[in-house]
């Protein structure tokens, strides 16, 4: 059981492996000790659990369904309603945060893929759920949260092997006669070791690595049963050797051997081994959960990051181990590192949601102003995925922050007028009890005196019911709207 | 390069906070800095454009035999004469905005433009081309620190982003530009009408006028809202403008109607960025197909340079005005196995407005593998630069702008047989 001066590093951990919390979920972690959460956070079994079943079910966030269907499998939208629901309501928070977090890293477009195949192939590939599709489609979300803990090597022989990746960095058209360099690049500037630490050569050596990895259509083209899958094609493959600037192997080789093309795709898992298990590797995505996880505002601790890889490569690639470290690690746990990152989009108007509430609201609503912030789900910019920190922060952007905190808080306003009552005795308890309800920082002086003068505007505060309607839905805005709040 | 970005913005922000001017004085600076009217509009063609398929050299008989899915038929290309090298180039099909541009005279086109050991990455080209410096791109962007370098107090409009990001070359130490990207969603929301909607208004900004030094990155989000509380009414008299022409629905002409609309309506805004992406083409490039890929973004953007060039001259404003093109890499010259090209080195530069001195610059490629005349690079595969990019920056530094390329550069890159301005 968690002492209340722990309370704030709760909700510090909730924000960060999570997406906040509700007043409800605050009490049942209050129960645990930190270590109790912590290992709650990180043992999730992904099989179980899910909240899927409790869409358009009455006591959770709404979403919207068009024409009266919902259908998250084929249709983007409803792909994007789906997982904002997930993340306002499942169990297993971090789940849904990892599957986030790969989704920058591998971050693919849901545009190239319906320009390519159509809309409902482009969602289905992007988020389908296998045992919801006709055909067994997996969607490349799902593979994040089914294997988003796993080995690292694991899932990047997954991602070469993903239908919707392949359409991304069009690994369906390389063939030998001329390799595609778009999937060997990224593989390795983005996706591993990270730029600096490869030759334009390789670059090209490791396009004909991947020579054949292409797509095949299963099933009778345009019937339910039809489906774009993974083909290793070994009449394509380049069979010869394939030399590149670092080790490929544990005696030092850097030369992948010519192999007959039927086993050629040896070729493609030997490179992702050694990516996967390069010391460079492991030292990238440990500074990227750095900066995922404790801080985007301050460099990575190079102790910090040097220990992270050690796991991680101790654990052969295991990530579940590493991020139990991370969120047990004194640096994530200092409370100077409270607040001390900038929200992205998603994390702002699903915490907004649970700490505001949701109600009668549907995650619909936050769509346009998602886009408007600069994070569309299932549509980075590129494959760099967004830019992150104050890259959030144009002016634009936060001009959609606010108003996406006043349309909520009007949406909420006469839950949360009801919810006040009980202290509208001064603008002071007014302004406590909307603070409180939102995971804050101590505020400034400055903004709990102009939040008085709110209050006050207009006629003497009499703690009226037309004054707690307007009053305290304005509070709600001012303070999810304001700079305080972009910070988890 | 992501966390250096951040590093820089973060070292920026208690500069910006000292130098954040008054709301109420915000009009009379962008009066003041107005004195002179002249504009840049940087137009960024993300993902990589390939140059060939742009400016096409089409008696070459290597485009052909290297391209043989992607050539674009001779017969086809619109034709603007020979550069100084005797090589005969046309434009794409799809060019015909700009083509007629090319007649007026107010079209450059700058070849094989560049920098050594080009960048093959989307990211690293882009931060190169953004910061004007291939040894460290991590720093503050070309246009950040000229748009820096004007006198105090800056008006939050005196840059204008059309993307929702602000885009690295305008990032600078103190100046906090805007992104605009819908005019008409640039306002103010609130739960409550009226006098309610007033007061919430002017407690947002109590709020955010708070930017405490110990604290910079709260204060960094503050000085943002400020800057976005203090422009609302200026942008939305933008809003309104309907110019001269019709702008087609895209993403691209909207964006230059909307800096249409701010030119005339005399905002005051000296930089804005325009962005339009789609040419990262490994893959089903469509050069010379009716509804191609890579055609209709020729399409996109020729039409709607020539609207925007249409509504400027029709009201008198294209001789104040400057549109600069460029693109992070040109594309490999010979194509992939997926009728598209992969990332390359030197590109194409273009500059259009009613101070420009139209024609060819530069000289053409020859696309021979054997390279006999060196004009390509990478086993004769990519095209090799010839005009620094940074040279073309300063030109337009130093002869649009009135600002000190040498400084803003950190080197002299001027060069002066690159006379477009």
């Amino acid at each position: 059981m968690a002492s209340a001066s722990d309370w704030p590093l709760l909700d510090h951990v909730l924000r960060r492996a999570g997406f906040g919390a509700t007043a409800v979920e605050r009490d049942y972690y209050r129960q645990m000790s930190y270590t109790e959460i912590v290992d709650e956070l990180v043992g999730f079994d992904p099989d179980t659990g899910g909240v899927d079943h409790l869409i358009q079910t009455s006591g959770y966030v709404g979403v919207t369904a068009r024409n009266g269907v919902f259908a998250p499998n084929t249709v983007i939208n409803d792909a994007r309603q789906r997982w904002l629901f997930r993340m306002v309501h499942s169990p297993a928070p971090l789940q849904e945060k990892m599957a986030m977090f790969w989704h920058h890293h591998f971050a693919t477009a849901y545009t190239k893929l319906a320009g390519t195949y159509g809309a409902t192939e482009g969602a289905r590939l992007m988020a389908a759920v296998p045992a919801q599709d006709s055909a067994g489609v997996r969607g490349q979300i799902e593979l994040f949260r089914q294997s988003g803990l796993g080995r690292f090597r694991d899932l990047l022989v997954e991602v070469a092997r993903d239908p919707a990746m392949i359409v991304w960095l069009d690994g369906r058209t390389n063939v030998k006669r001329q390799p595609q360099e778009n999937f060997g690049r990224e593989l390795m500037e983005l996706f591993t070791f990270g730029i600096g630490h490869y030759t334009e050569a390789d670059v090209y050596a490791a396009a004909r690595v991947f020579t054949g990895w292409n797509l095949t259509l299963l099933g009778t083209r345009n019937t339910p049963t039809a489906r774009y899958a993974f083909n290793y094609n070994a009449a394509q493959h380049d069979t010869d050797a394939k030399v590149f600037s670092f080790p490929i192997y544990s005696n030092g080789s850097k030369t992948i051997p010519a192999r007959a093309a039927a086993a050629g795709m040896q070729d493609g898992l030997d490179l992702i081994a050694t990516l996967a298990g390069h010391p460079e590797t492991a030292r990238r995505l440990a500074r990227r959960f750095w900066t995922w996880f404790v801080s985007d505002v301050e460099e990575p601790d190079a102790a910090w990051v040097d220990k992270l890889a050690a796991v991680y490569l101790a654990n052969d690639t295991m990530i579940r181990p590493v991020l139990r470290e991370v969120l047990l690690s004194t640096q994530f746990r200092n409370p100077s590192r409270y607040f001390a990152r900038y929200a992205w989009p998603v994390e702002f108007v699903v915490r907004a949601m649970k700490e505001v509430g949701y109600v009668g609201y549907s995650v619909n609503s936050a769509l346009t102003p998602l886009v408007n912030m600069g994070q569309q789900l299932f549509e980075p910019p590129d494959v760099n995925g967004w830019a992150l920190g104050p890259a959030w922060f144009s002016t634009g952007a936060m001009l959609a922050r606010m108003n996406y905190a006043s349309a909520l808080a009007t949406n909420q306003r006469f839950e949360l007028r009801d919810q006040s009552r009980p202290y509208k005795a001064s603008p002071q308890t007014l302004i406590d009890f909307a603070a409180s309800r939102l995971t804050l920082p101590a505020l400034p002086s400055t903004m709990t005196t102009a939040l008085q003068d709110y209050v006050r505007a207009g006629g003497t505060w009499t703690g009226s019911e037309a004054q707690l309607l307007s009053k305290t839905g304005g509070l709600f805005h001012l303070l999810v709207g304001s700079g305080e709040f972009q910070f988890v | 390069m992501k966390v250096t970005r951040r590093q820089f913005v973060r070292g920026g922000v208690a500069a910006f906070t000292v130098s954040y001017a008054a709301p109420a004085f915000l009009a009379d600076i962008a009066r003041a800095q107005g004195a002179s009217r002249r504009n840049l509009v940087v137009l960024y063609l993300s993902g990589g454009n390939d140059a060939l398929s742009t400016l096409i050299p089409y008696t070459d008989a290597h485009y052909y035999s290297r391209r043989p899915t992607l050539a674009v038929p001779a017969s086809s290309v619109l034709q603007v004469g020979s550069d100084a090298s005797g090589k005969a180039l046309g434009l794409h099909p799809r060019l015909t905005g700009l083509r007629q541009i090319f007649d007026a005279g107010d079209l450059a086109i700058i070849q094989r433009t560049g920098y050594p050991n080009s960048s093959r990455s989307h990211f690293l080209g882009t931060d190169i081309w953004s910061t004007a410096n291939p040894a460290n791109s991590s720093g503050t962007g070309w246009l950040g620190r000229y748009l820096d370098a004007l006198p105090d107090p800056v008006d939050p409009l005196v840059g204008w982003s059309t993307v929702r990001e602000l885009p690295h070359s305008l990032e600078g130490k103190r100046v906090s530009v805007p992104a605009i990207p819908s005019v008409a969603g640039y306002a103010f929301a609130s739960p409550n009408s009226g006098a309610e909607a007033q007061y919430s208004r002017a407690t947002m900004t109590a709020i955010a006028s708070h930017v405490p030094v110990d604290r910079p990155h709260l204060a960094f989000v503050n000085g943002t809202s400020m800057a976005a509380l203090a422009t609302l009414d200026r942008v939305a008299s933008v809003a309104s403008y309907t110019g001269t022409v019709t702008y087609a629905n895209n993403g691209l002409a909207q964006a230059l109607k909307a800096v249409a609309g701010a030119i005339a309506r005399g905002i005051g805004t000296k930089v804005f960025w325009v962005q339009t992406g789609g040419f990262d083409t490994h893959a089903g490039q469509g050069t010379n197909q009716t509804n191609g890929a890579y055609a209709n973004l020729m399409g996109t953007v020729g039409d709607s340079l020539l609207a925007f060039y249409t509504d400027m001259r029709n009201q008198g404003l294209l001789q104040d005005t400057l549109v600069l093109q460029f693109s992070e890499f040109g594309r490999r010259v010979i194509e992939n196995g997926s009728q598209g090209t992969d990332h390359g080195a030197a590109g194409v530069m273009m500059a259009v407005g009613g101070g420009v001195n139209g024609g060819l610059y530069g000289t053409a490629a020859g696309l021979n593998p054997a390279n006999a005349d060196g004009t390509l690079e990478n086993n004769g595969n990519d095209v090799r630069y010839e005009t620094d990019f940074r040279s073309v920056y300063a030109r337009v530094l130093d002869q649009w702008l009135g600002a000190d390329s040498v400084s803003i550069l950190g080197g002299d890159y001027r060069k002066n047989t690159l006379t477009f301005l």
